[in-house]
């Protein structure tokens, strides 16, 4: 399946060059201040950025707005984020027709984590659809200019649809299987969760190799010990291999929190050189909320430009 | 079976407040086998209601609640002890309150919640399996429902949220539905049918009270 470009991200995995990406996470808050400040420190280091969708189901602002300001006031490309968590499939519909009105170029179809563990557990989960339906809708608007029912579409979107995979899935088969429905459905490209270990994003590639679709490489570095510990006690679906834990643990005895932020230089950098190296990975998504300042010393000391 | 589990004590004296005689109701089946409202439990709360201060007129163990044709003929039997009643103390499901609300005039209040339609390890251990959706797959999930058992009901799954088995959800204590299904299907060499995608259900066929009529 040829994937057409629309997207600025999707014509440079296209002519072949390796890309980064970002995230910027809208919060609790009527002010856009923050979120366009951090587009302008990823603007010229990466393609284009995540908007992320209610993260761990806090309730945020709506990710298509800050979506809209990043492209219009910074110019950076946004990676508009939906979750099927809070909105059935007719609210999902009219917010992808309003996204492509507002110049909206990539979609990451994504379940969304769940209300339990958001910051009011007893809202109402919808999951009117799943992430593939969703992948489904999406590719039913561009490709055929209709809605899931069939409902013609007047000018319809073009859309470039992600989907998201789990590399440190365990089991990891169900998964790869999933990824490979969400790609027969259409999906243009693949975005991971973090990924700590080179070997088990090779794991991950050559598992999906056979898919013949681009894959960007999630990595999350460690804004403080605090959030390694965290992530290490409370995110079991996510491998931290001791050797960086130990790492990172050492750089904060020798020298506090600057020592911890070379250190991540240092394990980031040479994480994403050898993922260049060693895999068929089209880029790498690095998700950094709160720090952003440093994707680009990330990248440069990738060597990657 | 229609899982159901007693609401606490204080619920039902608050519940029952200002109804002062009242007349109980179990049920022979459902809530007999959670003996959530079966003979001994009802008999048990008579006494506990007495002890409270209320007036119990009389009891009855319909073998099941829901099925109107039974209870209409022991609502006739026991006519005069619910006729001195001011309430009805059902203990038994959701369905059956309403059924005694549809066949009485008096007010009919709950002595259980309702959980959901589940299977019975033992007692004290009911699992939820079904959610009546109206539309079985379980021919193409290797006989395990991922609409019940999987927190995101998904059709297409597993989601990001499982770990080593299990769902993100209660905090990775429960299987994950996809996980059994992935691993039931593999045993019966029938992966194909995991891969499948499977479309967005009809939510229309369960849009508003659903009936069943035929004849």
């Amino acid at each position: 399946m040829t994937t057409e470009s629309f997207s600025e991200l999707m014509k440079e995995i296209g002519e072949g060059r390796f890309v980064f990406t970002g995230e910027i996470e809208p919060v609790k808050t009527t002010n856009l201040h923050e979120v366009l400040e951090t587009a302008k420190i990823l603007k010229g280091h990466v393609v284009a950025a995540n908007v992320t969708d209610n993260p761990t189901a806090f309730a945020y602002m709506n990710a298509l707005v800050p979506s809209y300001m990043i492209q219009r006031e910074v110019g950076l490309e946004a990676v508009y984020q939906m979750t099927v968590r809070d909105r059935n499939r007719l609210a999902l519909t009219s917010d992808l027709l309003a996204a492509a009105a507002l110049g909206i170029k990539n979609v990451l179809a994504l379940s969304g984590d769940h209300t339990t563990v958001g910051d009011d557990p007893r809202a109402k989960p919808v999951y009117d659809l799943d992430s593939a339906q969703l992948v489904e809708l999406v590719k039913k608007m561009v490709d055929q200019g209709v809605d899931l029912k069939g409902n013609k579409i007047i000018d319809p979107p073009k859309f470039q649809v992600g989907i998201a995979a789990n590399p440190n899935a365990d089991p990891l088969e169900p998964e790869i299987l999933k990824i490979e429905r969400k790609v027969n459905l259409g999906a243009d490209f693949i975005q991971t969760q973090a990924v700590y270990d080179v070997e088990l994003a090779k794991r991950f590639m050559d598992s999906v190799a056979y898919l013949r679709k681009p894959v960007l490489i999630g990595i999350a570095p460690f804004k403080s010990m605090a959030m390694m510990e965290w992530m290490v006690k409370f995110v079991p679906g996510i491998l931290v291999p001791e050797e960086i834990q130990t790492r990172l643990r050492k750089a904060k005895e020798r020298g506090g929190k600057e020592e911890v932020y070379k250190e991540n230089l240092d394990i980031f950098g040479e994480l994403v050189r050898e993922i260049r190296k060693t895999t068929k990975a089209q880029g790498i998504h690095i998700m950094t909320i709160g720090f952003e300042w440093i994707v680009p010393k990330i990248i440069e000391r990738s060597g990657i430009a | 079976m229609i899982i159901t589990i007693q609401k606490p004590f204080d619920k039902i004296l608050e519940m029952t407040k200002g109804s002062d005689k009242l007349f109980l109701i179990g049920c022979g089946i459902c809530a007999t086998e959670c003996q959530t409202g079966g003979e001994t439990e009802v008999k048990a709360m008579v006494e506990k209601l007495k002890e409270a201060g209320k007036t119990v007129t009389g009891y009855s163990v319909i073998e099941s609640v829901c099925d109107e044709r039974r209870t209409r003929l022991e609502f006739k039997k026991n006519e005069e002890a619910m006729a001195k009643a001011d309430a009805l103390l059902i203990m038994s499901c959701g369905t059956a309150v309403q059924v005694a609300t549809d066949l009485s005039k008096k007010m009919c209040v709950p002595g259980c919640d309702t959980e959901f339609i589940g299977m019975i390890e033992r007692i004290g251990r009911f699992y939820e399996r079904c959610r009546a959706c109206g539309d079985c797959i379980l021919f193409e999930t290797g006989g395990i429902c991922p609409i019940a058992r999987c927190g995101k009901g998904m059709l297409n799954g597993p989601c990001g949220g499982q770990s080593k088995g299990k769902c993100e959800v209660g905090g990775w204590k429960k299987d994950c539905a996809w996980v059994l299904i992935y691993n039931r299907l593999k045993d019966l060499n029938k992966l194909d049918e995991f891969r499948h995608y499977r479309p967005p259900k009809d939510y229309s066929l369960i849009a508003s009270a659903r009936e069943v009529v035929y004849r």
